[in-house]
């Protein structure tokens, strides 16, 4: 399974293929603020400019323009960093997911990955939050091939608001070109008996690449792409649960609220078993080179090997 | 308190400049444009008009300054250190991990007074910092530097409310109005039109000016003081990337830094030049 590893940005494959879609579905309308060359909404701005609203630095008057935009019909996307969509949480609450509205806000930069922005910037809290809002589903495609299947998958209207997580690096391409999004369902990407690694964005890589290094140790790691966060594959979680024991869950962003929390959950409702949670503790983040704050904050590919591997021999009474 | 000369000022904007440009450069990242626009004004307020005291950054009765704008970090950080709030050398550390120096402005730095990078919520804080003033009796004066893009943000014309309710006229809000934002020209992408008449209709002061012109900034700044009853807005006309030919007008500097050793070095001539 050792190719040679392809990166690719997820954003652009969000502009481009939003851009390609609008050709297409006349209904598509996009709205940013003023992130567009970034979030790469302007490749869309640029082809279809009447069926595009920069609404400047201003997320509220986004997010509830996109409700009128929604409930009037339209297919809408919205985009700006994850960062500041979580100005709007309680607009999105209310004019958005209270309304049952269809809007999908796509989000790019979110995470410590984004680099020299710093704190301010590196959201590591926002899965936990769109997941609490009732009616909205939360989405981090692994890669830019997934990226694209869930903005196909979105552009064919739906009945609830979506939330998709993206990110400013370059990431590994993981899937085939064949590859279907099928929402509430994980994948397998590497199958291992002795422990589980699941996983989101980023750290579904840097889990293959620990699987790959607890091989010489005589640990076969399963690893999961957990990319529908909300609905989550219950059945996956549970079937690991009963395969191997030992759940780790590995995500870049905070350890409160995000899948580590979901797994807990569910495994402790319906199979109990040790699950351990690799991301962010309680802090803010740290402004550096993006791919090199894995690593500063110990959530990096070494540190899941290790973490992982402390943890499958760890005895539990 | 070191008195500085109106004579100082032009020669310390400049050594401003410069080191916005290193740090950018040497971080291979961060926001020039926007700094170099707010250089002068920042240059004016902490070399002559605030009354601060770099040894005792938490004296009480400071003047207080909330740099809203968070995202012209490098202008403020080479500003507090040319002035003695912390050592020149941490400068090359900006943006990164092994330094303090966030690439958005963070109160851990001293002399900073808030932390800020998401836009629109500084003049906000001001008030605050300006009510709690007005409580305490203290005569200290509360500054707050706003993008023109960043007064898109709701939250800049809710705060707009607040101070003209509380005529908080110990606040002074300076909008740097460079005409441009991240996207591209401010008239283009959201039209702010005339910010000084919008303020005016909201219960506030105002004053117009060049943003690069120390008298007229230091004269603003003073009327600023002596106006009663109602908080002033200084809408300060500048030039995004100002100091830098290649950078100025132009909006892809707004967050890129010189590309390679012939603009940066080109950069730092052109400062050198004004
Ligand atoms: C709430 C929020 N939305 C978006 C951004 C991203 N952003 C950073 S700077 C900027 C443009 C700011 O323009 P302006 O206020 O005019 O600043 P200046 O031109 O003086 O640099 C934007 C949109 C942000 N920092 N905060």
């Amino acid at each position: 399974m050792q190719k040679t590893e392809i990166l690719e940005s997820l954003r652009e494959a969000y502009g481009e293929e939003l851009a390609a879609l609008g050709e297409k579905n006349r209904d598509i309308v996009v709205l940013d603020a003023d992130l567009s060359s970034s979030t790469k909404t302007d490749i869309f701005g640029k082809k279809f400019p009447e069926r595009f609203y920069n609404m400047g630095i201003a997320e509220q008057s986004m997010v509830t323009a996109a409700a009128g935009l929604s409930l009037a019909g339209k297919t809408v996307f919205a985009s700006t960093f994850a960062v500041f969509l979580s100005n709007t949480y309680n607009v999105i609450r209310q004019s958005v997911c209270y309304n049952e509205v269809p809007v999908n806000f796509v989000v790019t930069h979110a995470g410590i990955s984004l680099g020299e922005d710093g704190p301010t910037h590196q959201i590591l809290e926002d899965v936990g939050i769109m997941s609490g809002l009732p009616n909205m589903k939360v989405i981090v495609p692994v890669d830019s091939i997934e990226t694209r299947r869930v903005i196909d998958y979105l552009a064919v209207k739906k009945k609830n608001p979506y939330y998709v997580r993206l990110t400013r690096e370059k990431f590994p391409v993981l899937n085939e070109e064949s590859y279907e999004f099928k929402e509430g369902k994980s994948v397998t990407f590497r199958d291992g008996n002795d422990i589980t690694i699941m996983a989101y964005g980023i750290m579904v890589s840097f889990a293959l690449k620990a699987a790959e290094a607890l091989k010489s140790k005589n640990i076969d790691a399963r690893v999961i792409n957990m990319s529908s966060i909300k609905p989550i594959d219950r059945d996956a979680i549970i079937k690991a649960a009963r395969d191997t024991g030992k759940i780790v869950t590995a995500e870049e962003h905070s350890i409160y609220n995000g899948l580590g929390s979901r797994v807990s959950e569910i495994v402790s409702e319906e199979y109990p078993v040790p699950v351990k949670r690799i991301g962010m503790p309680d802090i803010f983040g740290k402004s550096g080179k993006g791919m090199e704050l894995f690593d500063y904050f110990h959530i990096g590919i070494s540190d899941i090997e290790k973490i992982t591997e402390n943890f499958y021999r760890e005895e539990f009474k | 308190m070191e008195a500085y000369s109106l004579n100082d000022l032009k020669p310390l904007a400049k050594e401003v400049r410069k080191k916005i440009i290193e740090m950018v450069y040497t971080a291979k990242s961060g926001h020039p444009g926007g700094s170099l626009s707010i250089t002068d004004v920042l240059t004016v307020l902490y070399f002559k008009e605030m009354n601060i005291d770099p040894k005792n950054p938490s004296d009480p009765n400071r003047d207080i300054l909330v740099m809203s704008k968070g995202h012209a970090s490098p202008a403020l950080y080479a500003v507090l250190s040319l002035r003695g709030y912390f050592s020149e050398d941490l400068l090359s550390g900006f943006r990164n991990k092994n330094s303090d120096l966030e690439g958005h402005v963070h109160r851990g730095i001293p002399g900073v007074e808030s932390s800020t990078g998401s836009l629109g919520q500084g003049l906000g804080v001001a008030i605050g910092f300006a009510l709690a003033a007005k409580l305490d009796h203290n005569p200290k004066r509360i500054y707050a530097i706003l993008g023109d893009g960043e007064m898109e943000e709701g939250n800049i014309w809710e705060s707009m409310l607040a101070a003209s309710k509380y005529h908080l006229d110990n606040l002074t809000a300076i909008v740097d109005r460079n005409m441009i934002q991240l996207d591209g020209f401010t008239e283009n992408i959201m039209p702010l039109g005339d910010i000084s008449e919008k303020a005016r209709a909201f219960g506030w002061n105002t004053i117009i000016i060049n943003g690069h012109d120390f008298n007229e900034i230091i004269n603003a700044i003073e009327t600023a003081k002596s106006v009663k009853n109602r908080p002033t807005m200084i809408v300060a006309n500048t030039v995004k990337g100002k100091g830098v030919s290649y950078m100025e007008n132009n909006p892809k500097y707004h967050g890129a830094p010189p590309k390679n050793e012939e603009e940066y070095i080109r950069a730092l001539n052109d400062i050198e030049a004004m």
